[in-house]
């Protein structure tokens, strides 16, 4: 095989043992790599009903097919996947940077972890060898401690790392794993579930050539999309970077503001990509064979939190911004430095310290069960303490919001959960979906909870394409593209800042895959590909028990409370009667029943004949 | 005769070099005909966000790899200041290595004797700088290095009344 290595490191964290076994050909082809590839992997070894934090749930990193060539974005990912502690479903999140193709080159497709190891270890792969090495020293540092350590334990600096921190050792729910610094596998908890395993870090040498099929075509293909990359398709990432969307969001009265309670935020001015460009970033980098950069590297040049770095992107500043009342830059990019420094999602961070303040505001939270914190919106010291008491689970509250807004609204009660603003227990991005329909609805039913990656369904209406007010018969057709294309991509494992450079879409996707591996792929295979994947993922939520029609719901506050803001939007709220017709129209258009199952028919015409035992349960356990 | 050198070599302005490393693949491609940054002649460091730089061969006046090699087998070419390799007499022995100061000389995983950058001379030019993507690396003599950082000195000293200048 080209590109692939064809083969799979299987290791087992209870005895320690480690073995190979092929990838064959046939399912390269149809789940491609990355988040495919994963699922598959996980739906093949996983038992039904199995807790995320068992040992027998395994944790599955893999590569693309594409990791580890000179491709642009598609060279440096890899993706990670799991049961989710925080949805109980389909887990799978990717990073690039340069441990994706620093796995390809030891040798590796994917490597599947299962068990549990006794005492806290790191595995140590260095090409073939395969050791599980102490790692109780590293307990309770940062990931990138952990990296640095590592590096200087085994003497290489071109070790690559992939850790968690604390909060993943303390099972936080949303617990991150980052390589490189800052580049996190950050959504639904996949740094709890490394944790629960007491692996503390996966540290790989590769030295393996990575071969293409067509190496001439390849080179000309590749040089198109680096010059592409240096064009306006990629104009907003090079330059303000995607904090860019705080002004064009907070225009359209769609910009999340105090827990989903306003949609316009009178600070947004201050913590705008512009204002961030302007007083805080040092430099803008970029990960392996990236012609892109667009690492926004925010240093605070002055006061209370001189001297914080971390990188910058829209969502996690929203988040721990706008969310959270608070229009301080410095206090946002702490923030955002300690979310990194333990090893934690800084999107479910800041909608949970969002939640907390949201609760304290309305009297929900008891004076005593606040650790002592004045939890008022916009106090910036309050949110810098609250993310060092999540991220190390200390304190009542601490400890209570460790576990997501869902788990902890649970905790909390009396009517704490109408304030908990996720979907199937993952957090929501910064989108109000209250004036963006199209995305209400493709957040709702994504497989691994509220984000705005499955399908980037807000796109057509930030661009204003459909009437962004509404849901109507047709968006359930624009929600299932857009997922079956984020599905391809996610697989391939294209940076999706790139998408924009692939200008004929899945045609040069497919020529892509077909010059590096030298599998025949067209198009129409391509997005068959991604529809296969999206329903296997669907399908594992149906197996867990979370993937029928009352899974796909949106938080109280997106349908309970209209938008207050004086302008474009204001009283706009998702009714439940649109929500339910978008429902119908989505699973009519995916062959789905109105119970949001997917069909034997639809499975057997995808080539998932064999997983079909699952939907003949009526998906109930 | 006094003449200007003509030697060039592949330097990386610091302010513009990310370490993205594209350099070390394109290396790898044009040199090794696979994907392999441990087979390239050029090698990004990063040690932080902020600190990365590439790194290859800058043909020294006076090689110390040169000097080091107690088999005779690198000598360094007149008219270019490449140095080569008698891949026959060298026997992987490292002295070389120690002796350059910037690491740019370095073991072939493979054939087990080092390897150098030759600037892809039969190429006509480097391959790495026609492919970085910030168009940090250059090829430069070190007159034009030396004149590059002049420039940049003066225009320093003189930013308000530089700012309105051709570059």
């Amino acid at each position: 095989m080209f590109a692939y290595t064809g083969k799979i490191l299987r290791i087992n964290l209870s005895t320690g043992k480690a073995e190979t076994e092929p990838l064959k050909e046939k399912m390269a082809k149809q789940y491609i790599g990355g988040i495919g590839l994963g699922f598959r992997l996980l739906m093949d070894n996983s038992k039904p009903g199995t807790d995320p934090f068992d040992p027998d749930n395994p944790l599955i990193f893999v590569t693309g097919p594409l990791s580890g060539t000179m491709g642009p974005t598609a060279g440096n990912g890899y993706a990670v996947v799991s049961k989710s502690p925080a949805t109980g479903g389909v887990a799978e999140s990717k990073a690039h940077g340069f441990f994706g193709p620093e796995l390809k080159r030891a040798g590796y497709d994917a490597v599947i972890f299962t068990g549990k190891a006794e005492k806290l270890v790191y595995a140590w792969i260095d090409d073939d060898s395969v050791q599980l090495l102490d790692a109780q020293h590293l307990k309770g540092k940062s990931p990138y401690e952990t990296d640095v350590a590592i590096r200087e334990d085994l003497g290489d600096h071109y070790i690559r790392v992939s850790a968690i921190g604390e909060a993943g050792e303390k099972l936080v729910r949303f617990a991150s794993i980052i390589n490189d610094e800052f580049r996190a596998i950050g959504r639904t908890g996949m740094g709890a579930v490394m944790g629960s395993k007491n692996l503390k870090a996966v540290a790989v040498r590769g030295t393996n050539d990575v071969n293409v099929a067509d190496l001439d075509g390849f080179k000309e293909f590749i040089k198109m999309i680096h010059e592409r990359m240096k064009g306006p398709a990629t104009r907003k990432y090079r330059t303000l970077g995607t904090p860019e969307n705080v002004l064009v969001l907070n225009a359209l009265a769609a910009l999340p503001t105090r827990n989903f309670t306003q949609a316009t935020f009178e600070g947004a001015e201050k913590v705008s990509g512009e204002y961030l460009n302007e007083r805080y970033v040092a430099k803008i980098i970029g990960c392996a064979t990236c012609a892109m950069r667009c690492d926004h590297v925010a240093v605070v040049p002055e006061g209370p939190y001189k001297g914080s770095t971390s990188r910058m992107e829209f969502e996690c500043l929203w988040a721990l911004g706008p969310n959270c009342g608070v229009d301080r830059l410095d206090a946002i990019i702490e923030a955002m430095r300690l979310c990194n420094h333990y090893g934690i999602d800084g999107i479910s961070t800041g909608v949970t310290v969002g939640f907390a303040m949201d609760l304290y505001e309305n009297r929900i939270l008891p004076k005593g069960k606040t650790d002592g914190l004045n939890l008022r919106f916009g106090n910036h010291e309050a949110l810098i303490e609250l993310v060092k008491k999540i991220g190390a689970r200390n304190g009542w509250l601490g400890d209570a919001l460790a576990e997501g807004t869902k788990r902890a609204a649970e905790k909390i009660g009396k009517g704490a959960e109408q304030y908990a603003c996720h979907i199937k227990g993952l957090e929501l991005p910064g989108y109000d979906l209250r004036g963006l329909k199209t995305a209400a609805l493709g957040f709702s039913v994504s497989y691994r909870g509220a984000c705005h990656l499955r399908s980037g369904a807000y796109s057509p209406d930030v661009k204003g394409k459909v009437n962004r007010f509404a849901i109507e018969k047709g968006r359930g057709k624009i929600v299932k593209d857009g997922e079956d294309l984020y599905d391809v991509i996610d697989s391939l494992i294209l940076c999706k800042f790139s998408r924009g450079t692939y200008y004929d879409g899945l045609e040069d996707m497919a020529k892509y895959y077909t010059l590096a591996t030298g599998i025949e792929m067209t198009p129409d295979e391509l997005i068959r590909a991604g529809e296969r994947i999206n329903n296997l993922a669907r399908l594992f939520n149906v197996r867990e028990g979370v993937g029928t029609r009352e899974f796909d719901s949106l938080p109280p506050k997106i349908m309970n409370v209209p938008i207050p803001d004086e302008g474009v939007a204001k009283g706009s709220v998702v009714n439940k009667e649109e929500f339910e017709l978008g429902l119908d129209d989505y699973y009519a258009v995916r062959g789905w029943t109105r119970e949001g199952i997917p069909t034997v028919e639809k499975l057997k015409e995808l080539d998932l004949g064999r997983d079909a035992h699952i939907v003949r349960k009526g998906g109930k356990k | 005769m006094v003449k200007l050198h003509e030697r060039k070599f592949v330097s990386a302005d610091p302010e513009k070099c990310i370490g993205c490393s594209v350099c070390e693949y394109a290396c790898s491609m044009v040199k090794e005909k696979t994907f392999n940054p441990t087979k390239s002649r050029i090698r990004a460091v990063r040690l932080g966000p902020l600190v990365n730089l590439a790194i290859t061969c800058r043909l020294c006046e006076d090689p110390p790899c040169v000097v080091a090699c107690p088999r005779d087998a690198l000598t360094q070419e007149e008219n270019t200041g490449i140095i080569m390799v008698d891949e026959e007499k060298c026997n992987g022995c490292g002295w070389c290595i120690e002796a350059c100061d910037y690491g740019a000389i370095m073991l072939h995983p493979e054939t087990k004797v080092v390897y150098v950058c030759d600037t892809c001379k039969e190429l006509g030019k480097p391959q790495c700088v026609e492919w970085c993507p910030e168009e940090a690396l250059d090829s430069v003599t070190a007159d034009v290095l030396a004149q590059k950082a002049r420039r940049k000195v003066v225009k320093k000293l003189f930013q308000e009344t530089a700012e309105g200048a051709s570059e």
